[in-house]
């Protein structure tokens, strides 16, 4: 078991699995997020909403994003890798078919697959969470699509705060600048939502 | 039976696995292997090393499939140290 941990994290610093993964995992969170922040606050504006048809709403829109997330940075990555790989076996005037990269061309994009796909998923849940306490009838401090647009303010906080320690700089001007995202689409929403 | 004792080895390997990695993969192959890689020179894609196993008694098939697993291609063997078994 120890073995296989070991070659596993041999073929991801191979194929720099890491950090692919991480950049999918926050671009995707951030989608995942700011696509349940915008059906939230549509219904938001829209008042007297039922709390089913929201939670089915954006558990639709959270499939559909989990589930493009995986498809497309599969086809896409296995393409990327398969490139690279012929790049590499030209540079290296050999097969290369035998060997680790080969191996790690074949898994990266399946494991990038599965963070790509998860993220906006695990993402939409979080969002989500208030709603389905609500609809469980546990009592809140807010309204249950208040809660919502807050759990998803925090959430984009929460992923520009961890993009600021990746990139090294002060995490919390990145956390801001992406709650600044945020609070526009949520403006845009709004104000469309009021024509 | 003679054992082998010391190898250099030319190889064409691309910069992922790094020296130091590769070195390891090598040195696991066997009991009290040590391993040395130097890098000769460095392209866009590849580096050209060389490297140099010492054991007790080496199984080159081990090392050669190592290489290979690890996305090296061995070019030359340009030194060896046989011991021989017999009396």
């Amino acid at each position: 078991m120890r073995a296989l941990w070991r070659r596993m994290q041999f073929l991801a610093a191979l194929s720099q699995a890491q950090h692919i993964g991480r950049r999918y995992f926050v671009t995707n969170g951030f989608d995942g997020a700011l696509a349940q922040l915008g059906p939230c606050m549509g219904f938001f504006v829209s008042g007297d909403v039922r709390l089913g048809t929201v939670i089915n709403a954006c558990i639709g829109a959270g499939v559909a994003l989990g589930v493009s997330g995986v498809s497309s940075t599969d086809v896409s990555e296995a393409a990327e890798r398969r490139r690279e790989l012929q790049d590499l076996e030209a540079a290296m005037v050999a097969s290369l078919e035998a060997s680790a990269h080969a191996r790690a061309s074949r898994y990266l994009p399946v494991m990038v697959a599965l963070v790509s796909g998860a993220a906006p998923l695990l993402v939409s849940l979080c969002i989500l969470l208030p709603l389905w306490a609500a609809a469980a009838g546990l009592p809140l401090p807010l309204r249950p699509l208040e809660a919502a647009i807050l759990a998803a303010f925090a959430v984009i906080f929460l992923l520009g705060a961890f993009l600021g320690r990746i990139a090294g700089t002060f995490w919390l001007w990145m956390a801001l600048r992406t709650l600044v995202i945020a609070l526009v689409t949520a403006l845009v929403v709004f104000w469309v939502g009021h024509r | 039976m003679a054992a082998v004792r010391r190898v250099v080895l030319d190889i064409l390997k691309p910069h992922k696995p790094n020296a130091l990695e590769f070195a390891r993969v090598l040195a696991e192959q066997g009991p009290g292997y040590r391993v040395s890689v130097t890098v000769e020179g460095v392209d866009a894609r590849t580096e050209s090393i060389v490297v140099v196993v010492h054991g007790e008694d080496i199984d080159f098939d081990a090392i050669e499939a190592a290489i290979r697993d690890i996305g090296g291609a061995l070019q030359s063997i340009d030194e060896v140290e046989v011991v021989g078994g017999g009396t």
